[in-house]
């Protein structure tokens, strides 16, 4: 038998049994927690001012000189876009400077065969196959293939975005000249719907993504929708698989 | 063959234009050209002395819209005083000459003037079935035009068929119908696009190019800049209205018969560079916004597979099924959130199964988590 003080030891339940050891891992900084709120933010108010310069709103009247509502909707996306460049630079620099987790999205680790054989657990997972997920610290495969693609997405929707804006600043400014090539590639028009389609896949991402991080959170052996806020990635059982 | 060693000023006094109406237009050529003060100067200076420079103007595959559009220039004002500046040697749809003795004129220009000439291309050349859907003097076009273009100084691209390929172009293209620049390599080319290029900007380059000896500064693409640089839309007279959210929503409504800004209705005005806007047309009397028209963007590489001209969002016809951008996005948005909700249902049965055969289980929603032990074995 036990002694009593043993037994009191880690989090009791109503009944007086003990949970196994519950184990947390600091995952997300600040910085990045920051960061994925003010990305939420400004990826709906982007998506919301994009919907509405493609498809504008019912005609105002009156005079012109005492509305102007597509410019501000312009504005705010122009300064939303840009706000969300600077905050996408603020995040690069901080996968340097950053703990390892903070890398990951950056990256694929293509020739990790333990990386590819979690990818297909995680495909099973989502398939019904298998029973129970696998605990990771920082993003699981899928996840992490996702993230990365995501990434690579919201830089070409960032480059198309300030070439669209580059053709207001005029060909000499600098903006043209840094993203003036997507005119090379594409005329204004297709860039336009191609920028347009983007925005559309972002949407379908954040369905995905919200779906999957609620999820995750119910049936998953670790916690999703808290660690966004706390930053902390808690593992509900200290089982070794 | 013209007079080539005379210049472009005694043509024009030989044609009875007096000296005062020589140098408004030197004025006018040196303001439309964005020249400073001194532009006028020296555009007197270079007609009066430079012997007018030989132009070859050849035809493939096009309409003739942007000829007539050419003469139609009024400032640089102009039938005949700009017919004269250029000693327009060949140009198979306005001259007099006719079969072998036409084709003997580009020969004589070729040995006389070789590396002297400009060489002027309207329409583009088909290269399917080796030329065979453009014969021009008995042999396919693109022959002709590339031997042309070896000896010419520099090569001008009229309109959107030399420039982008244009209406013969438009998918599927059965004619294989190319741009000149993706045949013609060994030569500056300078675009003019549109169907057909404003009158005033078609003289326009031609003045800068004889009275200066060199290209205009081109963009990105090739095109003038001091023509191309700018969309309509950054200079449209209704852009107020945009700005404002004021929109003609159909062709009949108030807000058409206001003015209201035709962006809704298709208007190609933001996606579109040339100089619509500022030049206008006919003598700068209206351009098609004016009219009540939205812009249909022909100045633009491949217009016509940008449609439609009456709706803002351009059709997608990769899924073989005609759709705008929303569209496509909003039915793959509607997919992917039915395939959640399914998932999301089979997910939700199948725990609720499992719990039904771990009655004791805590609440966790699979075998594994939160296991909690029996408190006598710790």
């Amino acid at each position: 038998m036990t002694t009593e003080i043993a037994r009191v030891q880690g989090a009791l339940d109503s009944a007086g049994e003990r949970a196994r050891s519950l184990q947390t891992v600091y995952v997300y900084e600040a910085p990045v927690r920051l960061w994925h709120w003010v990305n939420a933010l400004l990826i709906v108010a982007l998506c919301v001012t994009g919907y509405f310069i493609g498809s504008p709103l019912p005609s105002v009247q009156g005079e012109a000189s005492a509305s102007f509502q597509m410019g501000y909707i312009r504005f705010v996306h122009f300064a939303a876009g840009q706000t969300l460049i600077v905050f996408f630079l603020l995040r690069v620099y901080w996968a340097f400077v950053g703990n390892k987790y903070s890398r990951q999205i950056f990256w694929l680790p293509l020739a990790n065969k333990t990386w590819w054989w979690g990818m297909l657990y995680e495909f099973k997972w989502y398939a019904f196959l298998v029973k129970d997920p696998k605990k990771y610290i920082g993003h699981n495969p899928l996840a992490h293939v996702a993230m990365f693609s995501f990434m690579v997405f919201l830089v070409l929707m960032m480059v198309s975005g300030m070439a669209l804006y580059s053709e207001g600043q005029g060909i000499d400014s600098w903006q043209y000249r840094l993203f003036g090539f997507m005119f090379s590639l594409f005329t204004s028009q297709t860039l336009h719907t191609l920028h347009h389609l983007g925005m559309w896949a972002i949407v379908v991402f954040v369905v995905v993504h919200i779906y999957a991080a609620v999820r995750e959170d119910i049936l998953s052996r670790q916690s999703m929708i808290s660690s966004i806020v706390s930053g902390e990635r808690l593992f509900r059982d200290d089982l070794p698989d | 063959m013209g007079a080539a060693t005379e210049t472009f000023y005694e043509v024009i006094r030989r044609q009875g234009i007096t000296r005062r109406s020589f140098i408004k237009f030197c004025s006018l050529t040196a303001t439309s050209l964005g020249l400073g003060p001194i532009g006028t100067s020296q555009i007197a200076q270079a007609l009066e002395t430079k012997p007018r420079v030989p132009v070859i103007w050849m035809h493939g595959l096009e309409c003739t819209c942007c000829s007539e559009s050419f003469i139609r220039s009024a400032h640089p004002l102009v039938k005949d005083a700009i017919l004269s500046m250029i000693s327009l040697d060949y140009d198979d749809t306005i001259m007099a000459a006719a079969g072998h003795q036409a084709e003997a004129i580009l020969q004589e220009t070729r040995q006389k003037y070789k590396g002297q000439y400009i060489l002027a291309v309207e329409g583009n050349p088909p290269l399917n079935e080796d030329g065979m859907f453009c014969i021009d003097g008995g042999r396919p076009f693109v022959e002709k035009l590339k031997e042309m273009a070896d000896d010419s100084m520099a090569v001008i691209a009229w309109g959107a068929c030399a420039s982008w390929g244009c209406v013969q172009a438009a998918k599927p293209n059965p004619t294989q119908a190319t741009p000149i620049d993706k045949v013609i390599k060994n030569k500056p080319i300078i675009k003019v696009p549109g169907c057909p290029p404003i009158a005033e900007v078609m003289t326009g380059v031609v003045t800068f190019v004889t009275t200066f000896g060199r290209l205009p500064e081109l963009d990105r693409q090739g095109r003038p800049k001091m023509f191309y640089s700018q969309r309509i839309h950054d200079k449209c007279y209704r852009r107020p209205h945009f700005d404002a959210g004021q929109f003609v929503e159909e062709w009949d409504d108030d807000a058409a018969r206001k003015g209201f800004c035709l962006y809704k209705m298709g208007c190609k005005g933001p996606t579109t560079y040339n100089a619509c806007s500022t030049v206008r047309w006919n003598g700068g009397v209206s351009f098609p916004i004016q009219s009540g028209h939205g812009c249909i963007g022909c100045s633009e590489d491949g217009f016509w597979d940008q449609g439609p001209f009456y709706e803002r969002l351009t059709n997608i016809n990769q899924f073989g099924v005609e759709a705008n951008a929303d569209k496509i996005g909003a039915t793959a948005a509607g997919v992917v959130g039915a395939a959640i909700a399914a998932h999301a249902a089979v997910t939700t049965v199948r725990n609720l199964s499992r719990r039904k055969e771990v009655p004791n289980g805590n609440g966790g929603s699979n075998g594994k988590s939160n296991g909690t032990t029996n408190g006598t074995s710790a």
